[in-house]
């Protein structure tokens, strides 16, 4: 599991990656993905192309990366899932939460 | 060096012994000294020294033999063994380190090759004594966690194990293993002898899904119990889970109400895997997929209670599972998966029984059998009309309130989405001679309600729940019509009077609907109320007396107890 991040050259998005599998062991690292970010964007794009395996723990990680972006009115978009990951976000009805596309 | 050290020197020619005490005091360090291995061994117990010069000759006892012997002593703690010698073979020296010796120090003596030896053997001895000491600070912390562990899990399987899952018409199979996956299992029954039903999977396990699964039970218990209805049960617990609960922790569930008079069932699902409604005739599984997020994540403002409601006949069935199941793996790592599920279900087995077909399959494809997943059947089954809720009424020995009256109207934005029924209950609760009654009370309050709703002020046409479709159609015009209901009442007038040494208990429901103007419309607007014009014969079956015929546009029932203490034979509640 690696967990990049990238602000965006205006620094109005901050783009995180996510490599291999996203579950608890990834809690710290995509946690300091956006809290240790060298800016302060108005939208997050958290990137599951690299992504293979997505948990329960990870769908609470995204609820805390919304709660973190102002709850009701934080901009996050999840892009990229395969369609393993893209099914469980969808059981889970995420998309009534995050932008998934 | 930092520390002061209680050094052992064994050796048996005195003038050697006198040299080395000497250069190892010099150090700063307590000296004991013994002339033989024998004389040594008694010292190392009674001294407890914590490094030991040996000579390996020594008369009475040799250094080797002293050595295995203090070794032995010295247990987990280590005390490094020096041996003093003069032997320069190496088989010599080899059974030196044999018999517990962790160096040599050749003779004669070197002072400054002595002090860096026991420098380094201190090093290694200190760093032995912080190991054993955090293993022991792991160890015992570890101990502490598996003992929360053990209490969580106690406290999980009381609360995620218990309410009515052995009816006669539940199957079930939960992991034993429930605090580890956070698998939580309620069932329960309604004072009107319905059942509702809840599985559901918390993220985490452990001490988090303990510590969510107990406020969950409790409100699905309590409130089922006094008879509320399925969605303000999950607005109740939804907001309870939000409110007490980290922001990454909530529970995915499917939650059930199964209506044995109405032969229905609700189904409300937030982030489980999809479940199916198996019907008996062999028809094609129906999914029951999730439509909702799961219980804990949303404000109670934007959290949404709706449910899909499908007819059940007697003998179809309702199967729910935990993702446990689909994400069984084989030894290649491969997922048990959908598609297996689906095949299953379809199969000849699948279909006669449903339960043993899966666990065969899931054995047959990991090559063994687990106990990890958690997965419930519930069948619709034809029931006594009596209510089987055993509610938790009040052992209270006074006889409660017996000469009142009240009335009740509930007008077009009250009836959108309060529900009137259980506050009606708790009050007519405190009566005792109502108590053991209640189950039949609340039953035929249910049917009114409904009827003067749906019928009366909703004015919608139960003529279209002749099968699943117009079923939905039915319930989707409900909820259309109720979300923008502006108009209308419900009115409830309760009166209760002693009656020698009992009482009698008359409740008259009225709307606003079209009327209730003939008997034969009363009749035909209670008896369409479900599929089997159960409604009527219901309210005929569980009251003393039903009376529409002098009504304009409500109908009244009677319900009648006897004196206190009531005899138990006489009670019409089964447990």
């Amino acid at each position: 599991m690696v967990i990049t991040s990238q602000p965006s050259t205006d620094g109005k998005v901050l783009t995180i990656q996510v490599q291999g599998r996203f579950d608890f062991a990834a809690h710290q690292h995509f946690r300091d993905a956006y809290e240790k970010a060298s800016i302060s964007p108005s939208r997050y794009v958290v990137d599951l192309a690299e992504t293979t395996y997505l948990d329960s723990s990870a769908l609470g990680m995204l609820l805390l990366l919304r709660d973190y972006a102002g709850g009701e009115t934080a901009k996050i978009s999840v892009i990229n899932s395969n369609a393993d990951v893209r099914k469980i976000l969808s059981i889970s009805n995420f998309e009534q939460l995050f932008d998934v596309r | 060096m930092a520390e002061r050290l209680t050094i052992l020197i064994a050796e048996d020619n005195a003038a050697d012994r006198m040299l080395l005490s000497t250069i190892v005091s010099r150090q700063g360090h307590r000296v004991i000294t013994a002339a033989n291995g024998l004389e040594a061994v008694s010292l190392f117990h009674s001294e407890r020294p914590q490094l030991v010069l040996m000579d390996a000759l020594m008369p009475v006892m040799d250094g080797f033999e002293a050595a295995r012997l203090i070794k032995q002593a010295s247990g987990e703690e280590l005390v490094p063994l020096i041996f003093l010698t003069s032997l320069s073979e190496g088989e010599a020296l080899v059974r030196c380190l044999e018999a517990g010796g962790d160096d040599f120090l050749a003779k004669p003596y070197n002072r400054v090759i002595i002090e860096a030896k026991l420098l380094a053997m201190d090093r290694l001895r200190s760093l032995h004594a912080t190991v054993l000491q955090q293993r022991n600070l792991i160890s015992a912390h570890n101990d502490y966690l598996l003992n929360e562990q053990h209490v969580a899990k106690a406290v999980f399987d009381k609360v995620a194990h218990s309410g009515c899952l052995n009816a006669a018409n539940i199957r079930y199979l939960q992991s034993p293993y429930a605090v580890f996956s956070g698998d939580l299992l309620l069932a329960a029954y309604q004072p009107s002898g319905d059942m509702h039903i809840l599985l559901g999977d918390f993220t985490g396990h452990g001490l988090r899904a303990a510590v969510g699964a107990m406020p969950l039970a409790q409100i699905f218990y309590g409130m089922t119990a006094k008879g509320h209805a399925l969605e303000d049960i999950l607005r109740e617990i939804n907001g309870k889970l939000k409110q007490i609960l980290p922001v990454d922790v909530f529970c995915c569930a499917t939650v059930l109400h199964v209506g044995f008079q109405q032969k229905i069932v609700k189904v409300w699902n937030g982030g489980l895997p999809q479940g199916y409604l198996l019907p008996d005739d062999g028809g094609e599984p129906v999914p029951l997929v999730s439509k909702h997020l799961p219980l804990g994540v949303l404000d109670p403002k934007a959290f949404r209670a709706d449910f899909e409601v499908y007819p059940l006949a007697d003998g179809d069935r309702v199967f729910l599972l935990t993702d446990g199941v689909l994400e069984a793996a084989n030894a290649q790592g491969e997922l048990f998966g959908e598609a297996r599920l689906l095949e299953v279900l379809g199969c000849e087995e699948g279909r006669r029984n449903v339960f043993t077909a899966i666990q065969q399959a899931l054995g047959d494809f990991r090559g063994e059998a687990k106990d990890d997943v958690s997965f419930i059947e519930v069948s619709m089954i034809d029931t006594p009309a009596h209510g089987r809720a055993s509610a938790a009424f009040a052992h209270d020995s006074h006889e409660g309130p017996v000469d009142w009256g009240t009335r009740f109207e509930f007008r077009g934005e009250t009836l959108r989405s309060f529900n009137p029924l259980p506050m009606l209950l708790d009050m007519l609760l405190r009566t005792r001679g109502l108590q053991e009654r209640m189950g039949d009370i609340y039953s035929v309050l249910v049917e009114l309600y409904s009827n003067a709703l749906e019928h009366g002020v909703l004015a919608l046409d139960s003529s279209l729940k002749v099968d699943a479709q117009g079923f939905s159609e039915y319930y989707r015009q409900r909820g259309e019509r109720l979300a923008t209901l502006e108009s209308g009442y419900v009115r409830f007038d309760v009166q209760l009077r002693p009656q020698g040494s009992g009482g009698s208990l008359i409740i008259r429901v009225e709307d606003s609907g079209a009327g209730f103007n003939a008997q034969s419309v009363a009749r035909q607007r209670i008896s369409s109320n479900s599929l089997r014009g159960r409604g009527l014969t219901l309210i005929k079956q569980l009251s003393d007396t039903c009376d529409w015929s002098d009504a304009e546009n409500g109908i009244q029932v009677e319900f009648k107890w006897s004196g206190y203490p009531v005899e138990t034979s006489s009670s019409s509640i089964n447990g």
